[in-house]
């Protein structure tokens, strides 16, 4: 996990697939945008079949992380500036 | 990617090296690309690139290997690109990580389904992709045959 471990992630969802970990945001985030495969969040590049969302909660990011041989988690860390370049995006 | 001496080039994509056919299927097609004069690049996790490293001390049939995450970053951000693309899939994960390569990739893209779930998997699949399926958990020979028959080499060899 390298950078996303250092940064403490909070686990919301445990090896789940990529469609439930979408879902959930989709669900249960009040703001959330859609970003491309491969959209890069600090050094983790999003993985998935579109659409896929990655959520903004106060000062913290949402959004599924995928392990090769885990399935894929749903992750809160603390957003920083990668907040501001996703909501400069277009679209929700 | 055409490289200075216009050699086609694939990448390979390895996922988790739970099931066994993995590694003997991606060793059949380094060889076979090799001889179709494609030059293979394999990107996959660490114990993925240790099963072919060991399986292959003499470099006979490995060249290049990539980290995963490295590969995606390389494609994402422009500085590389490749002509064809295989992406090995066991699991959803490797459903999602085909799913990225459909998209950040301009290559020809081939989905190898195996495993116990693979015609399951498969019905996963709604990019575009050659999808090669088969139930190959222990042997390889089912998907070997689907390979075969969508491959060139495999009617001209054999």
């Amino acid at each position: 996990m390298g950078c996303l471990e250092a940064m403490k992630p909070e686990i919301i969802l445990s090896q789940s697939s990529f469609k439930e970990a979408r879902e959930y945001i989709r669900k249960n985030v009040r703001e959330y945008h859609e970003v491309e495969p491969g959209y890069r969040i600090f050094d983790i590049h999003i993985i998935g079949v579109p659409p896929l969302y990655v959520g903004i909660e106060g000062e913290h990011l949402i959004f599924p992380y995928t392990k090769p041989c885990h399935g894929t988690f749903v992750v809160k860390v603390p957003g920083g500036e990668e907040i501001t370049r996703l909501r400069e995006r277009k679209g929700k | 990617m055409m490289t200075e001496k216009n050699e086609k080039t694939a990448l390979i994509l390895l996922g988790c090296p739970q099931v066994p056919v993995q590694t003997s299927m991606a060793l059949y097609l380094v060889h076979g690309l090799k001889q179709q004069g494609i030059r293979p690049v394999i990107a996959g996790t660490a114990a993925a690139r240790k099963l072919m490293e060991v399986a292959d001390p003499d470099r006979h049939y490995v060249s290049e290997m990539t980290d995963l995450d490295a590969a995606i970053d390389e494609i994402t951000e422009k500085q590389r690109d490749f002509d064809l693309c295989f992406v090995f899939i066991h699991n959803d994960s490797g459903v999602a990580y085909a799913g990225t390569m459909a998209y950040i990739s301009k290559a020809r893209l081939y989905a190898l389904l195996f495993g116990e779930h693979a015609q399951d998997l498969a019905g996963e699949i709604e990019f575009p992709c050659e999808v090669v399926a088969a139930k190959a958990v222990h042997n390889p020979m089912p998907l070997k045959h689907r390979l075969d028959e969508v491959m060139q080499w495999a009617v001209s060899k054999r």
